[in-house]
């Protein structure tokens, strides 16, 4: 399982997993491109390249959900998926997508928040957690 | 956590631990089993009362449910000089608000045109995700926007001089700078002027089903009968931006490890990063009464189209979402406080210099938007609120279900059903989004105004039934 969404009473909750950190972080974007679409398939035929640093992990995956959040209101690119490197305290690589305009009915999300994120190494991989207000 | 009932539709969480005092929580028996299902909404009113220079309680509203930082429907008060300033105590759509307009339009004229009406105003006030405005700003514009508020949208022919003196803070924020909201939260806002957005918001055309109080409603303008119009929504993209920007600006100043909920980073009120997200913040809310503005001005467009005598007015424009400095008199004595309202009106009683001129007799106009297919209300601020709810009242009627449960519980086919029972129209991308916002996913907004009225923190006015409504 690349993500699923949890229960939460006005916003929404992802949890993503992934064999490395890269990987959660990309699987996040897969499960924000469903929530947006309302499950319509985005084409990748578009790409915006992305440079966070941050102070800790929290405060990169916060940027970094904030980002895409960022490109669907700003410059009208809705994201399909991600292919990124995590290095330290800095996230470099590309998010992948299409014109907004492509696309009808879109859901939107306010704003990344702290609210019970989690990003942590478990037995079988890596795990985040992040609620998006909605 | 104790909490016990001290009298009708009050509750005390008992300071404990970390609390520096108790939080109050205005609610009935019905409303009050609600809210205590969701332990987090409990413990969020406990970890604001923790926060520095909080005075005398830490308030939930009856439509209070869990929120990030502070619970949706939190009041806390604080002192200028020990106290904080928190983006969480604002939340990210800073100043989402409430418009409500009257018309000399009769409901029987209205409904005789209403699917015209209702497609002319889906097509002139874009909605949903990623619609665009025609009202497209440049850097120059925007920042003028942001400082001047609705005066920007007098000056350009957008408003009338009446629309601006029926605004809370004639809408525009005194102290807002442009130069504190970044250039990412501008880019998210430029093309977003005169939006809806998605989510709970909404415009909703509705009539005047009952007055309870004749006196004041005639002040407002409200004839029962004649249709009133209502907008919920704020500041969309460039709030939100500016709300992150600050979360994250003051947990890199002060740290987060001392926080009970990250999203509760906060900044002195006298720092320089706490006058800054003030600053932004107002900025911010500028933005959002001019967007309220535009919209008004598509509307009267709209009416104008069919029907060419339409005479449309503001009653009034609240903010819902904002933190603002307030003079109130604690233990007797006058104080000025940051009052943080989140998902919370401002209800002041006769007398403040802070009410329009021809209110100013009466109250300021409360404005309590319903949710979809339900009745919305009107009441009137009041002395009381400003001795025990720090001037505030509740905002709305709180969500009860996930967005989640209800598209899995609720049938189109039902909601549609019981839209049409009431004589409501609807416009919305999809029946999707409309599960999403069922009558039955939030709480009862009867109950809700009933525990203002009962309280005295908000006396009733008018009940407005809905009619059409656009929806993103």
């Amino acid at each position: 399982m690349k993500y699923k969404f949890l229960e939460h009473t006005a916003d929404i909750k992802i949890q993503s997993f992934g064999k490395n950190i890269n990987e959660v972080f990309e699987n996040s974007v897969l499960a924000i491109s469903e929530y947006i679409s309302r499950g319509a398939k985005i084409k990748s035929i578009k790409e915006k390249s992305i440079n966070i640093t941050g102070e800790n992990i929290e405060s990169m995956y916060y940027q970094f959900l904030e980002e895409i959040i960022y490109l669907l209101d700003a410059e009208g690119f809705i994201a399909s998926n991600a292919k990124i490197t995590i290095k330290d305290n800095n996230i470099r690589g590309k998010i992948l997508g299409d014109d907004s305009k492509n696309y009808k009915n879109l859901d939107h999300i306010k704003a990344a928040t702290y609210a019970e994120m989690y990003i942590k190494k478990t037995p079988s991989g890596w795990q985040a957690q992040c609620v998006l207000d909605v | 956590m104790k909490i016990k009932k001290i009298s009708e539709n009050i509750w005390e969480i008992e300071k404990e631990e970390k609390m520096n005092v108790p939080g109050i929580i205005f609610a009935s028996e019905k409303l009050m089993e609600q809210i205590k299902k969701e332990e987090r909404t409990l413990q969020q009113i406990k970890n604001v009362a923790s926060l520095p220079g909080i005075i005398k309680k830490s308030i939930a509203m009856s439509d209070a449910h869990m929120g990030y930082g502070f619970p949706i429907g939190g009041v806390a008060a604080f002192d200028l000089k020990k106290g904080i300033i928190s983006p969480g105590g604002v939340g990210y759509d800073i100043n989402c608000g409430v418009r409500l307009l009257t018309t000399n339009i009769k409901k029987s004229d209205f409904l005789a045109k209403r699917d015209q009406v209702l497609k002319e105003l889906y097509k002139n006030i874009p909605s949903g995700v990623g619609e665009e405005s025609e009202f497209k700003l440049t850097d120059k514009q925007i920042d003028e926007v942001l400082l001047k508020g609705s005066s920007w949208a007098l000056e350009n022919g957008y408003a009338e001089k009446e629309d601006v003196e029926k605004t809370e803070d004639s809408g525009c924020i005194l102290g807002a700078d442009p130069k504190k909201v970044s250039q990412k939260a501008k880019a998210r806002g430029r093309k977003q002027l005169g939006t809806l957005g998605a989510g709970n918001h909404f415009l909703e055309v509705q009539e005047i089903d009952t007055i309870h109080d004749e006196k004041i409603a005639k002040i407002f303008g409200l004839n029962k009968n004649y249709l009133t119009i209502m907008i919920h929504t704020g500041s969309r993209g460039l709030g939100h931006q500016t709300a992150s920007d600050y979360i994250q600006k003051m947990e890199k100043e002060y740290g987060f490890a001392h926080l009970p909920d990250r999203e509760l980073a906060y900044a002195p009120i006298e720092s320089k990063l706490g006058k800054d997200y003030r600053a932004a913040m107002s900025a911010a809310a500028n933005f959002a009464f001019t967007n309220r503005q535009i919209i008004t001005h598509q509307i009267r467009r709209s009416f104008k189209k069919f029907f060419p005598k339409s005479k449309i007015d503001v009653v009034y424009d609240i903010a819902h979402n904002i933190a603002k400095f307030e003079e109130l008199k604690i233990d007797g004595k006058k104080q000025t406080l940051c009052i943080h309202r989140k998902g919370a009106t401002r209800s002041f009683g006769p007398g403040r210099k802070e009410i329009p001129q021809i209110y100013r007799k009466i109250g300021c106009p409360i404005l309590i938007p319903g949710s979809m297919g339900t009745y919305s209300f009107v009441l009137v601020g009041t002395k009381k609120a400003e001795e025990i709810s720090f001037a505030s009242t509740a905002h709305g009627a709180g969500r009860l279900h996930s967005r989640t449960y209800a598209k899995n519980n609720f049938k189109p086919e039902d909601l549609t059903k019981q839209l049409k029972d009431y004589n409501v129209a609807i416009k919305a991308g999809s029946i999707k989004s409309l599960l999403e916002e069922a009558p039955q996913a939030y709480k009862d907004v009867n109950e809700v105004v009933r525990v203002s009225h009962e309280l005295g923190i908000g006396n009733l006015v008018a009940k407005l039934k809905p009619l059409a409504v656009v929806k993103g």
